[in-house]
């Protein structure tokens, strides 16, 4: 499989938050506007190119009865260094995300990655997985964050389009997360039928 | 490159060896980082106690921490407040600036929890020219209170619970202000003496 | 009277899956039969409870005491990770019956980000509103509350999905899109708790 097919593979085809339903949490938790749901998405995007491409690289140093926590270690060391780098050069950032920073490592999206692409497969392609695969993610957490801050709020990325006042102000709180996700899936599935 | 086998001393070594090398990388970057994040919440607090006191320089004075867990920062151009209540959603954690005559320079609300596009909404709606405005009311001459409650300040729309939370935390944040400029007449000495009232306080 | 304040915020107000998207995935992926939705909810309970005492523990007299905060997440997950593989391990010796009931829940509670999430909740201290101090006793109470506020969650929608799965549902709508906006009408059910604390507190004179 080429790289070009590999990376179109998690942006579309095998898209992790609309197609394997992986990583929901931050998925809903971070998504009441679009800027919040993209930094999300390229938060956990960095931790997955980097750690594809690491355990791809050591995969074969590593026996297999420790193979899991071997990939654990690195992923957390990963988000940990992320967390310190956000919260001294992107304080806004890492206000607004919070608790789900440190929650990168169980999202499974992760970890799903490394044992089923980065174990298997050389350094390069298991990079544009990882890219591929987070680029996937972004997309629908920006679209999904777009969405709610729209039908919420009026705006996207903070661009008005209609006044505050006659915004749905459900789609920000928490139920809004569930049901703009139910119907962008149902929605989803219409194309990918079609 | 052959896979290693899962012997134990195998297992053993290689997980040591990552976590020895995960502890000393995240140990580098953290050393890296410390500086900046310090920095960063110090310039955060500045920049609020500037925002609040509408002053571009000042420079704190002196800082203490009252028994209620108030926070003062005494500064040449007035003195900010931080103070805690219960919002509506948890914590709701305010610094209001004073001039020295107890009138509010302006204020900032540095954590809560209210409900996003609610109660969330009382960091705006309270500043100048806005709907709640309540810039330069002094809230010894008259308490703060609600409309609803019978008082002159309207209440953020749909969200009179987080409003009296707001309002009850820039009262007591102006109670420790005023009960702090009595017990501590050291700030300035010689404002107080030239005040009649001078005679009671060094009585006590 | 601090503890009742905390069990019912963490249940009903502030609730787990509702309220704070943690603990999704099972809530989506093992709530297609009430059975397993209560299993679930009993093997996040009882792991929960012993992992927030754990990491606190670990988090107060050996990262905090050497200056190593910044080991949190790795710290606990690798923690969370071996208590898992622990807890079965005694179970299958100690209750072979337990062990039947909860066995198959165990290892994907490992990735459940619910129980890191509550870990570094209470570790740091952030899960307690203003007037309740942090302590390993109200976060053992938080965890456990949670764990129950979890466990009720997941009773509930799966009860509504039993329901759901012998109706007629349009055809893009089926599996996980009805799914979750079903859970979006529970959140909203579950949104009409809000103040209730605040009603407590007064109650209670916190």
């Amino acid at each position: 499989m080429s790289n070009f097919k590999v990376f179109m593979n998690g942006l579309v085809k095998e898209n992790p938050t609309f197609v394997l339903l992986l990583g929901m949490c931050p998925t809903l938790g971070t998504t009441s506007s679009a800027f919040n749901g993209m930094s999300m998405g390229l938060a956990t995007t960095a931790v997955l190119v980097f750690s594809n491409f690491i355990i791809s690289l050591i995969k074969n140093m590593i026996p297999d009865m420790v193979r899991i926590p071997s990939f654990i270690v690195v992923i957390a060391s990963l988000v940990t260094i992320l967390q310190m780098l956000l919260q001294a050069y992107a304080p806004a950032v890492y206000d607004s995300l919070g608790l789900f920073i440190p929650l990168i490592v169980v999202n499974c999206i992760i970890l799903g990655r490394a044992e089923a692409f980065a174990a298997k497969n050389s350094a390069v392609s298991s990079l544009f997985d990882g890219l591929g695969m987070g680029l996937g993610f972004t997309w629908a957490l920006t679209l999904l964050g777009a969405t709610r801050e729209f039908l919420g709020t009026g705006k996207i990325f903070d661009f008005t389009i209609f006044p505050e006042e006659y915004g749905m102000l459900l789609f920000v709180l928490a139920p809004g997360a569930f049901i703009a996700l139910g119907y962008l899936l149902a929605i989803v599935n219409k194309i990918r039928k079609a | 490159m052959k896979k290693l086998q899962s012997t134990l001393p195998n297992m053993a070594i290689v997980l040591t060896l990552i976590s020895v090398l995960a502890g000393g990388i995240l140990a580098y970057v953290n050393s890296v980082t410390e500086g900046p994040i310090a920095q960063i919440k110090e310039k955060n607090l500045a920049d609020g106690i500037k925002t609040v006191l509408n002053a571009q320089d000042l420079t704190v004075q002196d800082s203490k921490t009252l028994d209620a867990g108030d926070v003062l920062y005494i500064t040449d151009k007035g003195t900010a407040v931080k103070t805690v209540t219960n919002g509506f959603g948890g914590a709701l954690t305010v610094l209001v600036g004073f001039d020295n005559e107890g009138n509010i320079q302006g204020y900032q609300v540095l954590e809560h929890a209210e409900t996003p596009g609610l109660g969330a909404k009382a960091g705006d709606w309270f500043q100048k020219d806005a709907k709640g405005d309540i810039i330069g009311m002094n809230p010894g001459k008259k308490e703060l209170v609600v409309s609803k409650d019978g008082g002159d300040i309207d209440a953020i729309t749909a969200s009179t619970i987080t409003s009296r939370a707001f309002l009850l935390a820039v009262n007591n944040a102006y109670k420790s202000f005023k009960n702090a400029a009595v017990t501590a007449p050291a700030i300035d000495d010689k404002a107080v003496t030239a005040e009649p009232a001078s005679d009671e306080i060094t009585k006590e | 009277m601090a503890y009742i304040l905390i069990f019912i915020t963490a249940i009903f107000v502030n609730n787990i899956v509702l309220s704070q998207f943690l603990g999704i995935c099972p809530f989506l992926g093992v709530s297609k039969k009430v059975e397993t939705a209560a299993g679930m909810g009993a093997a996040v309970a009882f792991v929960l409870t012993i992992a927030t005492i754990v990491t606190y523990l670990i988090q107060k007299y050996v990262l905090e005491a050497f200056h190593l905060e910044y080991l949190q997440t790795i710290a606990f997950i690798l923690v969370i990770a071996s208590l898992v593989q622990m807890v079965e391990i005694i179970l299958k010796k100690v209750s072979p019956a337990l062990y039947q009931a909860l066995g198959v829940f165990l290892p994907l509670i490992t990735t459940n980000c619910c129980i890191l999430g509550v870990a570094i909740l209470v570790a740091n201290g952030t899960y307690a509103s203003y007037n309740v101090e942090p302590s390993l006793l109200t976060g053992v109470v938080y965890a456990f509350s949670t764990a129950l506020g979890f466990g009720l969650a997941m009773i509930v929608f799966a009860g509504i999905r039993e329901q759901l799965s012998m109706v007629n549902i349009p055809k893009g709508m089926q599996g996980m899109a009805i799914a979750l906006v079903t859970a979006g009408l529970l959140a909203m059910a579950f949104m009409g708790f809000s103040g209730v604390d605040g009603g407590l507190r007064q109650l209670f004179g916190i």
